[in-house]
Formats: C-alpha cells, structure tokens, sequence
C-alpha cells in the first residue's frame, strides 16, 4: 500500500490537541494498511461525504453480535480498506488496565488488524477498529484461547453494559459498580452475543446521582447509587471550609476568580429543596426533604458524605432521539438493595421483569423505552408489578382522559340500551 | 494448534465475557476500594483521593483523541511501566490516566508525560472543557453526516486553555455525534454537535428490490413519507420501488438504516447543528436534554472554522456570564433563551422552533417574557 499525499489532513497535525493524523502516520510507518485509511480519510475530507458502504453481515460462528461490517466504496484507490470491519472486545469494569493484558492485545491487532483502535467505543467497548472477513475467526480464536477474552455485543440484543469506576476510587460510589457490571456480564452472555430483543437494549451502572456514566442519558435499564438515611456531616470540617481551610468542589474551581468560599451562597441557597441552614456555626439538613442531588457533597467532599443505607434507584428507558425524540430514563423503583451477597437476585428478578414484557410486545426496532410510551406508565408500572406512587411523575395528569378498567366501575360496562331507552326517550 | 476453517467448531472457545476487574486495579486501588474519604484536585489533571487507611492515590489525567494507534496504547504501557507499576485506566470521556501512591511518584510521571511532546496533555477535571465524546464519523461509518475525529481535534485545539485549566463557572461536557442515529448520544451534553443531513433520500431503483425489505422500509418513517411505488430502473423495467413525499422528510435517515438503497449524503446538504443546555448529572437540577440554538453550519474540511468559532463563542459568553456552579442549561434558563440568543449573539430562525412531537411543551404560554433586540420592531 502506497502513501498516499494528504494536504488536508495534514493540517490537524498542527495545534495543541493530540492529533490522530499523525498517530496514524506513525503507525502506517509498521501497518502500511493505514496509508489507505489516512487515504480514503482524505478522500472524505476532499468529497465531503462518506466513503463506507452500507452495512455487511460479518460475524464469527455462533455469535450475532461484536463485529460491525464495513467496506470501502473504492477498494481499487485503497485496497487497505477494502475490508474494515470493527471488532468490539468487552472492557474490564471501569476501563482499569494491566499494562500486559493491553500489550497482549495490542500484539493481537498488530498480527489480525489495522492497527487502530477506539479507546474506547460510545457504549464503552474497546473498539479495534478495521480487519478483514478472513481474519475474524483467526482473532476470535487468539482472543479466546491467548487472553481468555471476549467479543461485546452489537445489534438486538444486550450491549455491552458499563459503569463507573464506583467505590474503586469514589467515595461516593452507593454499591460496587464494578462487580455488579463484572457480574451480570457474565450472567447474561447469551443475551449479549446472540440476538433475540426487538432491538437493543443496555444497563449502565452509576454509583451515584453525579452518574458520571450518564446511564439516565443513555441505557434502558439505570441503575444509579443513592441512599435512604440521612447525610452523614462533619460539622468541623463544615467549619474548615467556611474558614477557607479546604478548597470548595474538591478544588474543582481552583483558578477561577471566585473569591473567598460562601457557605451560603454556594451551598445552601443552591439546595434545590431549601432544606439546609445553619445553626450557629452547624449546618444543618433536613434530611426528609432531602432529594440526595449531590450538590452539597460535591461542594464539600470532605464535610458530607451520602448516608449509610445506601443502595441504588432504577430507571428505565432512556435512548437518544432516533426517532421520536430522545428520553431520559424514568424512575421505577425508587430504592433497591445492590449486594453481591445474594448475587443481585433482586435486580436480576426486575430485569426479566421488563425483558420478558418487551420480548412479546416490543416492536421491531422499538427501545422500550418507546414501549413504555407507546402503553403508558400505569400499564408498564403493572407489568413491573410497582405500586404507583407520586415519585414515579413530575406532576399529575392536566387532562381528563382516564382509561378506566371494567372491573373498575361499580355495574361494569355492560349495560342494556333497551332498558335504558325505557327511562330514556331517544 | 490453532482455528482450522476446515473444523469451525472444534475447540472453539465461547461467552467468557470480560476480564475480571480485580486483576486489573493498581495495589492502592485493590486495597482501598470502599475505604475512600475525600478526593481533592490539586491542579488541573491531577487528583489525589485519600481513603480512611491513610492511603493516596494520586491520579493525573490526560487527553486522548480516543482514535488511538496500537503503536500509542503501547507507549501508554511504556509510561504506566516506568512510573505506575503497569496500571492504568480511561475514563468513560477517552481521557486515560495515570495513578500513583505516593506524592514523590508524581513530579517524574508528569515530567515524563510532558516530555512527549502534544501526545499526552494533562487536564480534564474540576471546571474545565475535559475531552469530547464522539463517534465515528467518515473514518468508519457509512451514516455520517459529518467527520468526528477531525472537528473534535479542530475544536479541543481552540479551546486547549480551558482544557488544561479550572476557570469555568462548571465543568462544560462537550459531545459530537456524526449523525442523527447519535451513537454519540449528544442528547444530554452542555454543548452538543450533531452531522445533520439536508436533502431526502434518493432511491436505487436498481439496487433496491435486492437490497431492501421494501415493507421495513416504508415502516422506518416517523412521518410516513415513504409510500410503496411502482418504478423504472435504468434499463426502464418495471420494479416495485418506494417514493418519498420530500415535503415531509426531516432527514433523520432512518429509512437509510433500513434500506441501503435509500442514501441521503450530500456534500452541500450536510453539515453540522449545535445544541446546547443539556446535562446528565442530578445535581441541583433534573438532566436536560441539549437544545438547538444553531441549526446547521456547513461542512468546511479539515477545520470546520465555523464549528469551531460558534462553540468557542458560546462558551466564552456562559464563561463570562453564568455564576459559579451553573451549568451552561442552568445559565440558560436563569437568564431566558431569548437573552442566551441576544447575549451569545446568535441568529434565531424558525428552526429553532420545535415542530416535531411535543413540540407545544416548549411553546411559550405565558405574558412573563424578556425583551431584546428580537422584539425591537414591537417596542422601538
């Protein structure tokens, strides 16, 4: 593969920011495959407009996800990429790495792929981005029985869940993200690997409501850390930072020009609920109109702390707009315990709650979270078998159309129009 | 032994799922999982987080362009081999960082990672523009509307200060997704940029009978424009085809999805819109969905200067303007939409209208309004 000249590329080479131009330059120096990345790149960029085909079902045998087809539409200019297709390898929980295990996969792509990765896909997948149908097989066999690794999913079926990286390095974190995400992967790798939902379906698992995977933004099934008793205060270091001891936001403000730390005005006031004050020199919460927001503990990490019952609150249906506009996820259940110890029976049972609804009536291509919309809340919540409670809405119905149920109305619905008619003249 | 195409299945190996976590935390970490206290940014990009043992762990975090070679992941092992006892991780925007446990360790780590020229820039924490989250764009999609790489590169290079510094009133999540499908999921971010598509679809008549379930194609419609069609192909044979009434397309490009013989791509009618507003955390206010405020800017290889100035603008005018802690869609709604228009100096059209579903949720139906240049004509 020859290099090919690239005067449009080149110019994000220049700048602060690191550039994958020359990244891959200087990988296309070992993987001349990547002259013809860089070539069809600059192709699109002259062109302004794609030059990847439509789809192309590639897979390795017996899975039905984890590889994404992709060929060029002008294999003769650049036959590097005459095959593209994408790899999705599923990440350990929170993306912590061993040098060796990357060096080992990193020898892996050298020998099956293009050399290019994702680090890391949108759904959290490390991506290795470009091999040809012929070496599909030849990687999956070294990843399996060399790195004891596997493919993460793509299609119908359950994607690749992720979480934060929750009590490994959080203080915050409600429930160990990491092992339920370890778990449930493992629990699930047939929902994973061989399609069969209406479309796809994904768990995020965030350790608190700052839910740094934005599992509300984007999974059907949330599942975000919070609490059920009070925040836990230190009033002296309450103090320390009203004296300007310890920098407010974790030092998160450090070089703006903010002046001195407010206790009132940066923390109280900024209470959504107004349920802080100060007593003399101790702050006080009302922890019953509390709504666990996270502002105040972020502002003072080391003053507030979440309580110490702590568990997590599950939403459901979140998706990006495609295509009746995007949604967030909708609270279902307002607290859930979140323990290794029982193998996480309980959130397993509300799982297949949703999946064993969605599977029947799901449409194709339908998220469920556009079910839910497309039956109602007090349908779905039913079938969740969730009380309704005011938690569950912003506000109350505005207008009257109530479905109200046969067995709901004293009498039924059947009635005689002809008896009707004797008390009733038409 | 090895695959044998000839025998798939023998000894094939099959759903083993992740690694396990556990053997990938640094000792620190392992040790004090569940015991940590208080974390604290010391400077822009590195952290120290202190458990209850007494442990730290200090953390330096760096940008990405998340597009990375094997030849660079394997010179982040050279750097977490010398300094990080072969430990490291990405954060879930493509930043990828560094931990330590002790002070001592982290002058030479940062040393190192500095001596590298652009490769390695560290910041990304508290209240700054940390990394971008995007997509694919046209180094590996077949939907886009847009690059991704290049305009992420384009933009964190304007805004690098912010990047690497703590001056903003919050931390500003910027998103890229290359088209409507947002991988990218941009739905949520305080600055989002989205590929938009402007020209309908035009229709293979050759290719399509072979190509497409003509049914699912007619189905991907939210607005029902595509209709099933007789049509000509080029050798003026009869085919069953679809049509597309044009005046009700909104160029999402589901029908694309669906049917490949349906592209919508086009060099003039691509481009770009900005969103903005949107955020996923609970803190103090409910998430937000991001809201459009410019509706297309056009496609301008390598650099996207327009991209680049309208972001670059509007996170100047929040910097200069919000209080401390707001978000961008907190300022937003303090101050109005119509004052966010005046104050960021941005054309209002009708496309920033919604006339899709729900749109009448975001009608205004109140007197309580704030005047601006917008209103001038009524009040001069």
């Amino acid at each position: 593969m020859a290099k090919h000249d690239t005067p449009l590329l080149d110019e994000l080479e220049k700048g602060p920011w690191p550039s994958f131009v020359s990244d891959m330059k200087r990988q296309a120096e070992t993987k001349p495959e990547c002259w013809d990345i860089l070539g069809q790149l600059e192709l699109s960029y002259k062109d302004k407009i794609t030059h990847w085909k439509h789809g192309g079902i590639v897979g390795v045998f017996g899975y039905g996800g984890g590889i994404v087809g992709r060929y060029s539409d002008v294999p003769e200019q650049f036959p590097g990429v005459e095959h593209f297709h994408t790899v999705r390898v599923n990440q350990p929980s929170s993306k912590y790495y061993t040098t060796k295990n990357l060096r080992q996969l990193m020898d892996l792509w050298e020998k099956h792929g293009s050399g290019m990765t994702n680090m890391h896909g949108s759904t959290g997948d490390i991506i290795l981005l470009g091999t040809r149908t012929e070496n599909l097989e030849l990687f999956f066999w070294d990843l399996t029985h060399e790195m004891g690794q596997d493919l993460g999913g793509s299609g119908s079926n359950l994607r690749t869940p992720a979480c934060c990286l929750g009590q490994s390095r959080c203080e915050w974190a409600c429930y160990d993200t990491q092992e339920i995400c370890h778990k449930l992967t493992l629990h699930y790798q047939d929902e994973i690997h061989r399609p069969a939902f209406p479309y796809k379906f994904k768990f995020k698992f965030s350790g608190c409501p700052n839910d740094c995977v934005a599992a509300i933004a984007r999974s059907d099934f949330a599942v975000i850390g919070t609490w059920k008793d009070d925040i836990q205060i230190d009033q002296e270091a309450v103090k320390a930072y009203m004296n300007g001891e310890y920098p407010s936001n974790g030092g998160a403000h450090r070089d703006g020009d903010w002046g001195p730390f407010d206790i009132t005005k940066e923390v109280i006031n900024l209470c959504p609920t107004n349920c802080m004050s100060m007593e003399g020199d101790e702050l006080k919460i009302d922890n019953a109109e509390c709504t666990r927001c996270m502002h105040c503990i972020n502002v003072m990490p080391r003053a507030l702390r979440p309580g110490k019952e702590k568990g997590a609150t599950i939403c459901m249906g979140a998706k990006a707009p495609i295509l009746d506009g995007a949604q967030f996820a909708t609270m279902v259940i307002p607290f859930i315990e979140v323990s290794a110890d029982n193998d996480f029976e309980n959130v397993i049972d509300v799982i297949e709650t949703v999946w064993d609804w969605w599977m029947e009536v799901g449409k194709n291509r339908e998220r469920v979270g556009e079910t839910m919309q497309r039956v109602g809340l007090p349908t779905f919540l039913s079938v969740m078998n969730v009380k309704h409670m005011p938690q569950h809405i912003k506000e109350p119905r505005s207008n009257p159309y109530v479905f109200w149920k046969d067995e709901e109305v004293p009498g039924g619905f059947e009635r005689d129009i002809v008896e009707f008619r004797k008390r009733h003249a038409a | 032994m090895g695959y044998d195409p000839n025998n798939p299945m023998e000894g094939r190996i099959s759903d083993l799922g992740p690694p396990y976590y556990g053997d990938f935390l640094p000792p620190v970490i392992k040790e004090n999982k569940g015991k940590w206290l208080y974390h604290e940014i010391l400077e822009p990009g590195i952290t120290v987080h202190v458990s209850e043992t007494g442990a730290e762990c200090y953390t330096v975090r760096c940008g990405t362009a998340r597009l990375m070679s094997i030849e660079h992941i394997r010179e982040i092992c050279d750097i977490a081999d010398a300094h990080c006892d072969g430990y490291l991780r990405f954060t879930t925007r493509n930043n990828v960082e560094f931990m330590v446990d002790s002070k001592d360790k982290v002058q030479a780590l940062v040393d190192d990672l500095k001596s590298r020229g652009n490769k390695f820039p560290i910041g990304g924490t508290g209240a700054c523009v940390t990394n971008i989250v995007h997509t694919q764009g046209w180094v590996h999609c077949h939907t886009p509307a847009t690059d991704a790489s290049g305009p992420v590169k384009a933009v964190m290079d304007e805004l690098f200060e912010y990047f690497g510094s703590m001056k903003l009133p919050a931390q500003v999540r910027i998103a890229l997704a290359c088209c409507l499908n947002m991988c990218g999921a941009v739905h949520a971010s305080d600055i989002a940029l989205l590929g938009v598509h402007r020209k309908p679809p035009m229709i293979d008549h050759d290719r399509i009978t072979g190509v497409c379930e003509l049914p699912l194609a007619v189905a991907a419609c939210p607005l029902g424009a595509v209709k099933p069609a007789k049509a000509k192909n080029s050798k003026g044979e009869d085919v069953k085809s679809v049509k597309v009434n044009n005046d009700r397309c909104m160029f999402c490009g589901n029908c694309y999805t669906m049917c490949p013989a349906m592209p919508l791509a086009d060099p003039e009618g691509d481009g770009m819109a900005i969103l903005v507003g949107g955020k996923v955390s609970n803190s103090k206010s409910a998430p937000k969905f991001s809201k459009m405020v410019i509706p297309f800017l056009p496609n301008n290889p390598p650099r996207w200067p327009e991209v680049v100035d309208a972001v670059k603008n509007i996170l100047e005018v929040y910097a200069k303007n919000a209080n401390k802690y707001e978000r961008v869609g907190e300022w937003a709604e303090r101050i109005g939409w119509e004052k966010f228009f005046e104050l960021c100096d941005i054309p209002f059209t009708d496309k920033c209208v919604d006339d899709y579903r729900l749109a009448y949720d975001t009608w205004r139906t109140t007197t309580q309004f704030k005047y601006t240049s917008a209103t001038a004509s009524y009040t001069g």
